[in-house]
């Protein structure tokens, strides 16, 4: 542990290093750019209250499917709801799914494929669970397993979770095949270090590069397919504002009121957009082939 | 040449025994005999050496003393006594207190030997602590103290660099490092200077030998190169086709090679006071594990070989001063 920090020290002290951080990101303007665009997106996420203008929840039917005014900023619902309040205060919905899945199926993900990579007789069992998983379209199985629980966000993001695992247990299998033949695993292996240790210590974080790409690629398609939930009505329930639900909502006035579909269809299409930014720009970033080209 | 003393093997205990190993791989085309009857004996403070060609199973021998071939697909048979406890017979867990701690490695890629994404100080001191209970202030300062044993300079910033900031010959240095750090009695050094050029070469071959006198350790080193050999070895064991063909002491070899093997590989060697034209070369191909028939498995490509070769295998036989060999043409001379 002394040691890491003194290498981070190190680091820091280093001039050379950080000009060469700068010059890296500069390099890879479409990391930056992602980067930029998804933290504005969770600050506007988490400063909701305060950002948000009025009660998301409040129904005005005096107010009903105005266009965006000072008052409004993007207009009103067909109950009078604040669209802009609504779609901030969305944000939160779409972003904690987005992240608990990535998070979720990564860690399952990687101790499926784990075991899978290193455990012949288990390879056979678990690789054919996730075929049979990834034969299902994962929104079809999201719905089937949002119809058998009760709506809540957490069942939402365990029935987005489980069609994603596969795609996980899949990259982490492969790489585990490959990095178990390293010779530095079989070296672990001949001073005697045991193989739950050889896994974390030595297997894992030479998957990491990889797995973070993938893991943004989950988590962009998360948020796609927790919006498509709620659009079709088996997403979070009704009374928690999210992009989903209100374009749900708002399809039925799109000749008239289309902004308020119109609002969190495009804050949807930017969180989605920055996500993915940001995995291509990690995937140049952490490809040493690639970055080999400085 | 040789430090320790030659002459006391015969009365000495060996430090780790083979005895009559089988290596066998069971694959869907068949069998695959790799290491078929292989017997040696390794003393403390000396140097074993294993020569051969390209997959006569030296490495899988090697491995196999560690049971670092995984089972299935290899089945092994035979004993490998070390302080009298047969290592094929140990459960796991005492393996795995053996590896690294009382038999070490070093493998023959030092590019590839070591993890990336660790300082070779941690890995150092990963290795101590697995064997020895210490803390992770004294585990650095234990890895510190090796680095200096294998000369590596400048080892207070070395030991917070990554692999790919070292050199060929100092990854060598610190896997070196990695494997003596918990003194073991036994070094096997699986071809540990083929990666390396020449220079690097004699520089970590002379600290392997320095090291095996220091700690007074026994060493197996694997090669196919006869240089290596004559330079670094107390005794030599020629291996061709999963079999051992000849061993004996490292003077005795090459000034009396017995097998037609050796004898070849010595030929096939560019010499120095003699200007020769063309090297001579061993007509044909080491015959695939799977096609090796009854006969002695030479039979194919040696100039010496009968009738009787190609029907009944050669045993070894002592051909007197710890000189042994399989070979008719040999042993029926002799006779």
């Amino acid at each position: 542990m002394n040691q890491k920090i003194s290498i981070a020290a190190d680091l820091a002290l280093e001039p050379e290093y950080r000009v060469h951080n700068f010059r890296w990101l500069r390099k890879n303007p479409t990391l930056a750019v992602g980067s930029v665009m998804l933290i504005a997106m969770i600050v506007i996420a988490v400063a909701a209250p305060w950002i948000a203008t009025h009660d998301p929840l409040e129904i005005d039917p005096m107010v009903r499917m105005q266009g965006p005014s000072t008052e409004h900023h993007f207009g009103t619902d067909a109950q009078g709801r604040d669209v802009f309040s609504r779609a901030v205060w969305g944000g939160r919905v779409s972003l904690t799914v987005g992240l608990s899945v990535a998070l979720l199926a990564s860690v399952i993900g990687i101790g499926l494929g784990l075991i899978a990579g290193f455990f012949q007789w288990a390879d056979g069992l678990i690789m054919r669970v996730m075929d049979g998983l990834m034969a299902i379209p994962g929104i079809l199985l999201a719905i089937a397993l949002m119809a058998v629980t009760r709506a809540s966000l957490l069942t939402v993001i365990v029935a987005i979770t489980v069609p994603e695992i596969p795609r996980v247990v899949r990259l982490v299998r492969s790489l585990s095949l490959t990095l178990r033949e390293q010779l530095y695993v079989q070296a672990a292996h001949s001073v005697g270090t045991q193989l739950p240790v050889i896994l974390i210590r030595h297997v894992l974080p030479n998957m990491m590069a990889p797995l973070i790409v993938q893991g943004s690629f989950v988590a962009a398609s998360a948020v796609l397919i927790e919006a498509s939930l709620s659009f079709l009505g088996v997403g979070v329930p009704a009374t928690i504002p999210s992009w989903g639900n209100m374009m749900a909502e708002g399809r039925n006035f799109v000749a008239v009121a289309f902004h308020i579909i119109l609002y969190p269809g495009l804050l949807l299409a930017f969180t989605v957009l920055s996500i993915n930014l940001i995995g291509d720009g990690l995937r140049d970033a952490l490809d040493p082939r690639l970055s080999r080209q400085l | 040449m040789t430090f320790a003393p030659n002459n006391t093997q015969s009365n000495k205990e060996p430090l780790l025994e083979v005895v009559n190993l089988k290596t066998w791989f069971d694959t869907l085309a068949g069998t695959v005999r790799s290491v078929d009857g292989v017997s040696y004996q390794v003393y403390a403070g000396q140097t074993l050496g294993i020569v051969g060609e390209s997959g006569c199973g030296k490495s899988v021998t090697a491995l196999s003393i560690l049971r670092l071939v995984p089972t299935p697909p290899a089945r092994h048979s035979g004993q490998i006594l070390f302080h009298k406890q047969n290592l094929l017979e140990l459960p796991e867990r005492d393996m795995r207190a053996i590896r690294g701690n009382q038999i070490s490695m070093v493998f023959q890629e030092p590019m590839t030997s070591l993890n990336p994404v660790m300082s070779i100080g941690a890995q150092i001191a990963e290795t101590i602590r697995l064997h020895q209970k210490m803390t992770q202030h004294q585990a650095i300062k234990r890895s510190l103290e090796m680095l200096r044993l294998v000369q590596i300079p400048e080892p207070e910033r070395r030991i917070n660099e990554y692999p790919h900031q070292l050199s060929g010959g100092m990854r060598q240095r610190v896997m070196i490092a990695l494997a003596l750090v918990c003194n073991p009695q036994i070094l096997i050094a699986d071809e540990p200077t083929t990666a390396l050029d020449v220079t690097i070469q004699a520089q970590i071959l002379a600290l392997i030998k320095r090291l095996r006198i220091e700690l007074g350790m026994g060493v197996i080193l694997i090669t196919h190169d006869l240089g290596v050999v004559a330079e670094s070895c107390d005794r030599v064991a020629v291996m061709y086709a999963g079999k051992k063909v000849e061993e004996a002491s490292v003077i005795d070899l090459f000034d009396q090679p017995l097998h037609p093997y050796t004898k070849a590989l010595m030929s096939s060697m560019p010499s120095m006071n003699k200007h020769s034209k063309r090297l001579p070369e061993i007509p044909g191909m080491v015959p695939s594990p799977k096609e090796l028939g009854k006969g002695c498995a030479f039979f194919a490509r040696c100039s010496h070989s009968t009738l009787k070769c190609e029907q009944e295998t050669p045993l070894l036989t002592d051909m007197g001063s710890d000189h042994v060999v399989a070979c008719f043409a040999v042993t029926e001379e002799h006779v």
